[in-house]
């Protein structure tokens, strides 16, 4: 009968022992956010692509490494189609608009397209493109040689510019996918922003 | 019973309650602050049930004929937050207020002023949820949070300042219920009678352990979440914008991780309560209490490992997919060991069907239901389809009106008399009770198969091809709806006066709250008595 004794002295531990587990709880919140990152770039979750150079292998946070030789295969038996969309988020005065609305590509092959992009405000206004794939999976194996979103871009007054882009779509990418849709958001960037344009960051 | 040390507070030992209204602001006395959540909850209900109903109106025919959709949008998720946080929340903790000292055998709650104090945040944060609404009549702002209940950013992020109020009201509500679990694990730990061990512990006592503990582990992952989308909103971070190295989805997963452990919070206490009545009106004690425990338990810890089913379409890697399919299903083993239980409870029991008793069978077929719609969702492969459709409404409305709400009717009608020393009107119970099943199904059957036809959630207008159903649905929504003032009315007038009830009530209930009289004194349990 001992055990079910009431003992009111260790309700304040018994407090102070949940309360921690509440701030415990609170701060897992946060940790979950640098966490969350690793894992993304660790299996290309979410459509998020490496920079040049880099290829993500399996599921696993220890799975990057490094391309051992440019592609040169082109795998002529078959077609993807390749989507091009994009989004100016708010904040940002601008009109954008993909020059080729979708294209057949052969696994292997350099292609290049462009986006229209104008200022419509009359002043000078930085941008920042930032590029999603769907679906995921074919992130790691969607390559850009050369893209507007690798750094920032300057519009004046006004001014409309065609900003191009080259990929090539890896010939190793599923066979299952066959459609593959690019998205860009372009931010705006103002004084906070700046820390965007570290190279692998932006890609 | 003997004589055992009390716990009394000292300050709380004199009979010394405030007259007037100014007795229900200060008061520290567990059955008071039980009938305020329990009240509160009802007003809440009636509450949340109007914006539906504004909703189903809107709904009854395609087109746009009542409202603007960015009013329709606040509706729907308002209705939600006020449903979760106003109604079924605030419900468990009356009962829990109301119900676990009178069943443990302690004179009050652990921390009486915290429990004042838990209480007395929840207006405020209701208020704060729907001010929007009554400002925007005066033209400040564009009205309450339009984002559905998720918050999902980058819309919330996005947002008027109707996310601001809710992502406050929601940090309230959250320190409410913190405050509440605090109370109730002191409670159970710290001050059950003599000779009641953990697992003598009555189940609506352990289920609201299980939850307890959920809340602490949970609620606090949404308040960092919606902390970090008020710091994106106002203070130049970017947990959730692509544009300085955030990810929106990340949102979705923090969301979840609460999200999803919440249904049991919101669940768990009416699994408890369930068992009691069963076996009070089948005269034979519960089947499978130490089972029902450890299902529970079982319940409990994998209800924060399987969050990403709700967002399986969301472009998660296949061995993650795979697991989260698997972990979700695994949950329908304890559930099924309860089922198994309540069934077992009622075998070959001496059953009568008190208007509890109907809401309590009603109850494990309706829930039935949702599990096993649940279980379609949670495939991979299928829910695809039936994802951000109408399919998942009808489902979680199985799991949260059938399973919750319905669970929260039984508890109120088997411990109505207990509380206020009158018997219901049984007449009244009953019509409810069959108006409450027949057009809930009448609302939210159809709803399944509009789902599979493939209309879509959160949406004010549909294709013409999903008129009669919704039209079907319209009108049982508005039955159920009005149903719910006999239910009302019922409350209202037990409490006011009725047939005098013994301290037993019902013939067949066994526990240390039966011993009391009805209503219980005010001060009870002052003596522990001594289980053996």
């Amino acid at each position: 009968m001992d055990r079910a004794q009431p003992a009111p002295v260790s309700h304040s531990r018994l407090i102070g022992r949940l309360l921690l587990m509440v701030a415990g709880a609170f701060a897992f919140a946060f940790a979950l956010v640098p966490l969350y990152d690793v894992l993304c770039r660790a299996t290309g979750f979410n459509g998020k692509t490496d920079g040049p150079g880099v290829i993500r292998d399996g599921f696993g946070v220890g799975g990057l490494k490094t391309a051992a030789a440019p592609v040169s295969r082109v795998d002529i038996g078959r077609t993807v189609r390749v989507e091009f969309t994009g989004t100016v988020m708010p904040g940002l005065p601008w009109d954008m608009r993909p020059l080729t609305l979708n294209l057949d590509v052969h696994p292997g092959e350099l292609q290049q397209v462009s986006y229209l992009v104008r200022n419509t405000s009359n002043r000078t206004v930085v941008g920042q493109a930032v590029p999603s794939i769907t679906p995921g999976q074919a992130a790691r194996h969607f390559e850009k040689i050369e893209c507007f979103c690798f750094s920032q871009q300057t519009l004046g007054p006004g001014e409309a510019r065609e900003m191009p882009l080259a990929f090539i779509v890896k010939p190793e990418i599923d066979r299952d996918i066959a459609h593959i849709t690019l998205s860009y958001a372009f931010f705006s960037v103002d004084g906070q922003r700046q820390t965007l344009t570290s190279s692998v960051e932006a890609r | 019973m003997s004589t055992a040390t009390t716990t009394h507070p000292a300050e709380h030992a004199v009979a010394d309650y405030h007259g007037g209204w100014l007795r229900w602001i200060t008061t520290t006395n567990h059955k008071d602050i039980g009938t305020m959540y329990m009240t509160f909850a009802l007003v809440m209900f009636f509450v949340g049930g109007l914006m539906i109903l504004g909703v189903r109106a809107e709904l009854f025919q395609p087109g746009l004929q009542l409202m603007k959709p960015e009013f329709f949008n606040q509706l729907i998720g308002v209705h939600a937050l006020i449903m979760i946080f106003g109604a079924l929340m605030p419900a468990a903790t009356g009962f829990a207020n109301w119900m676990i000292p009178l069943m443990i055998g302690a004179p009050d709650m652990a921390l009486p002023r915290l429990n004042n104090w838990g209480f007395w945040l929840l207006p405020p944060a209701a208020f704060l949820l729907t001010l929007p609404f009554t400002l925007a009549l005066f033209g400040i702002g564009d009205g309450a949070l339009a984002t559905g209940w998720t918050f999902y950013a980058p819309l919330s992020v996005q947002g008027g300042m109707g996310v601001d109020f809710a992502i406050l009201a929601v940090h309230i509500l959250g320190i409410s219920s913190i405050m509440g679990s605090i109370n109730i694990i002191v409670t159970i730990f710290n001050m059950r009678a003599p000779g009641m061990t953990m697992m003598k512990l009555p189940l609506f006592a352990w289920g609201w352990l299980i939850t307890a503990f959920l809340l602490i582990a949970t609620l606090p992952v949404l308040a960092g979440a919606v902390t970090m989308l008020l710091t994106d909103r106002h203070f130049g971070t970017h947990f959730f914008d692509a544009a300085g190295g955030g990810d929106p989805i990340l949102f979705q997963h923090l969301f979840w991780f609460f999200g999803h452990p919440e249904v049991y919070i919101l669940l768990l206490p009416v699994w408890g309560l369930i068992p009691h009545v069963l076996s009070t009106f089948s005269r034979k004690p519960i089947y499978g209490h130490t089972a029902q425990i450890y299902s529970f338990i079982a319940i409990g810890l994998l209800s924060v490992v399987v969050w990403a089913h709700h967002i399986l379409t969301s472009g998660l890697p296949l061995p993650a997919l795979i697991y989260f399919m698997f972990s979700t299903m695994a949950i329908s083993l304890p559930l099924a060991v309860l089922f198994f239980c309540w069934i077992a409870t009622m075998w070959k029991g001496a059953m009568s069907f008190e208007t509890p008793m109907l809401f309590a069978i009603g109850f494990i077929v309706l829930f039935g239901i949702a599990g096993l719609t649940g279980l379609v969702l949670a495939d991979v492969a299928a829910d695809a389809q039936y994802h951000h459709s109408y399919f998942v409404v009808a489902h979680f409305h199985y799991a949260l009106f059938a399973g919750g709400i319905m669970g929260v009717m039984t508890g109120v009608y088997f411990w109505l008399p207990k509380w206020t020393g009158h018997m219901y009107s049984e007449k009244l119970g009953k019509l409810h009770f069959w108006l409450t099943v027949l057009s809930f199904n009448l609302t939210f059957m159809p709803q399944f198969f509009l789902g599979l036809a493939g209309m879509p959630r959160r949406i004010p207008d549909y294709a013409l091809q999903f008129a009669e159903f919704n039209a079907i649905s319209s009108i049982g929504a508005f039955i159920l709806g009005f149903s719910q003032l006999i239910f009302a009315w019922n409350i209202w007038s037990c409490v006011r006066g009725g047939p005098k009830v013994d301290g037993r009530v019902w013939e067949g209930a066994e526990g240390l709250e039966w011993e009391l009289s009805s209503p219980p004194p005010h001060h009870s349990w002052e003596t522990q008595p001594v289980v053996k």
